[in-house]
């Protein structure tokens, strides 16, 4: 602050308070619907304070499962979404870390090459190539495995761009140590790359784990079997019910805690969390 | 490109380290995106039992289409209107966390949160709250004698999936503009000020210019968020509806392929979009790039 103006200073908190409100409102008005119960919903007004049933609400979605509308107990779908955001985050860092060691630290024939092949995948979302890749899948039996919710989201160009200018940045002298000392290659890499990379690590833990426990459009299209649902698609399961209207309490309990793991990795690893969004677009 | 000074030598070592990336990338990305490419310049007759060659009719057929046109300046429109939302708040945000000496961490922690919120549930919460019979807001807008109805109206359809991608971006922005803000030396402020420029005057003529790279590096990323991600938000709130009217892009190959089965045009939507997407990246990297440099 270059200059002391308490007008400015009580506008710059008003515009915050503001914004907090503004940003937390969509949140409070789900968790409130959680705690009602359906005839609530029934008068056309919602309610803007919790109400007394919100054990009832979660109890129900979490054990029971919202038979009406087929869905399966919200315990198994969050428990199909941390397998799959888990298998997607450790296969993104274990694939990128070590065809960085590759690329950073050995010159063979069509290294280039496979880097721009790597590149490539930055361009390529999943929802720009729905069909094709689907089909890819079916043809190889993925559909409704953990296999096939995961594996086609685990190559990563970013990740591999990360590893690779952090890795550019470890000094020579530690290779010419090791090499000197007689380490090969898979040796530096795991007494010295390794170690190294652990805030590295962490830090694309954190933005990957929200990556893949987000992720909506592909485990919709090639998961039928509702063993495999995952929370996020789960949700939109519930609330598209025909011919009448959804029950508002179990989708809202639902939302909330489908948003639950992540935004609590968030703000309990916020540090990690700033610095590998950051990193990652540098 | 790139390496170290000092490298291991290995004929096959290298080629196994980096297999599985490989593997991966043409077997879910590059054989999949050739397979798009193939496709749309093939076409299937309505039984799916035989299929020819068309060369480009599958694209000529699309720029004549009304819809497929709608449909882009649909995704034109909302690109706009999303970026300029959530940038704008979120940079307001970030002036005034900037402001801030012992609460800016608090608020901080305030505002980061949605970005761990899916976008498809995202999209779910705001649908919520404009939900024609049971909505707050539409409660809220018909006090105010505004009959809300998104199911009906085209213009609330995309107010409503506007607003709730911003809402999920605006966290995201925020973070680089405060990460833009700290970056910028106090020392120019001061002389600024000492100069006697008003605060006002300050970020018009000297903070604002000197977020230019951030701002421009977040306008490609916040283009290319709402082009593809927001994909989720919108088949959570509206489904591309009422009619075509927040039918984006992305949204329309989803529906021409996998609803509709109209493959070929389908592919050559996906052909299209990849074309964009590689251009944007084009950009974010040479921008980079040179931001490096200075």
């Amino acid at each position: 602050m270059v200059e002391n103006r308490p007008f400015l200073t009580f506008l710059a908190h008003l515009v915050l308070i503001l914004g907090v409100a503004f940003v937390a409102l969509p949140v409070w008005i789900a968790f409130v619907a959680s705690t009602h119960d359906q005839a609530t919903f029934l008068g056309g007004t919602m309610p803007l304070w919790p109400g007394s049933n919100m054990w009832e609400t979660y109890r129900t979605i979490l054990v029971d499962g919202v038979q009406s509308s087929g869905a399966p107990p919200l315990t198994m779908m969050m428990k199909n979404s941390l397998l799959m955001a888990l298998i997607i985050t450790f296969g993104k860092i274990a694939i990128s870390i070590l065809s960085a060691f590759a690329i950073v630290y050995f010159r063979f024939p069509f290294r280039v090459l496979a880097f721009w092949i790597i590149f490539v995948t930055l361009m390529l979302p999943v929802e720009v190539r729905i069909m094709p890749t689907f089909k890819v899948v079916a043809d190889l039996g993925l559909l409704n495995s953990y296999a096939g919710l995961s594996i086609p989201l685990i190559a990563s160009a970013t990740a591999t761009f990360l590893f690779r200018q952090f890795f550019l940045t470890i000094p020579e002298e530690l290779v010419e140590a090791a090499r000197i000392d007689g380490a090969g290659p898979m040796k530096f890499f795991r007494d010295m790359v390794l170690p190294l990379s652990q805030t590295n690590i962490a830090a694309l833990f954190v933005i990957l784990f929200i990556y893949g426990w987000n992720q909506y459009l592909w485990p919709m299209l090639i998961t039928t079997d509702e063993k495999f649902y995952t929370v996020v698609m789960g949700i939109k399961r519930m609330s598209d019910v025909a011919d009448s209207d959804p029950q508002w309490n179990f989708v809202m309990g639902s939302a909330m805690l489908a948003m639950l793991p992540p935004v609590l990795v968030v703000v309990f690893m916020q540090r990690l969390f700033v610095k590998g969004l950051v990193e990652q677009e540098k | 490109m790139q390496t170290k000074r000092t490298t291991f030598r290995s004929y096959w070592l290298p080629y196994l380290l980096i297999a599985p990336q490989l593997a991966i990338t043409l077997i879910f990305f590059i054989w999949p995106a050739g397979q798009a490419v193939r496709q749309s310049f093939l076409q299937e007759d309505p039984f799916g039992l035989s299929t020819k060659f068309v060369g480009l009719k599958n694209y000529v057929k699309l720029f004549h289409s009304a819809e497929y046109l709608a449909s882009f300046e649909t995704t034109v429109i909302f690109t706009l209107c999303t970026a300029t939302l959530s940038m704008g708040l979120a940079l307001l945000f970030a002036v005034a966390v900037d402001r801030m000496i012992r609460t800016s961490s608090a608020y901080t922690t305030f505002m980061v949160w949605p970005y761990a919120v899916a976008p498809a549930i995202a999209g779910v919460l705001w649908w919520f709250m404009f939900n024609p019979s049971v909505g707050v807001l539409t409660y809220a807008l018909d006090v105010m004698g505004y009959d809300w109805n998104h199911r009906l109206s085209g213009t609330d359809a995309m107010i409503l999936v506007v607003l709730a991608s911003s809402w999920k971006q605006i966290s995201y922005n925020f973070l680089f503009f405060v990460a833009g803000l700290q970056s910028i030396p106090q020392s120019l402020r001061e002389a600024a000020a000492i100069d006697g420029a008003g605060p006002v005057k300050r970020f018009f003529t000297v903070v604002f210019p000197l977020l230019s790279p951030t701002t421009f590096f977040l306008l490609v990323v916040n283009i290319n968020y709402t082009m593809f991600d927001t994909f989720s938000t919108i088949d959570a709130s509206t489904a591309g509806g009422p009619g075509q009217a927040t039918t984006i892009l992305v949204y329309k190959v989803y529906e021409d392929g996998y609803k509709g089965l109209n493959l070929g045009s389908s592919a050559a939507q996906s052909v299209i979009l990849m074309g964009i997407v590689m251009v944007l990246t084009f950009i974010q990297f040479r921008f980079i790039e040179r931001r490096v440099q200075y």
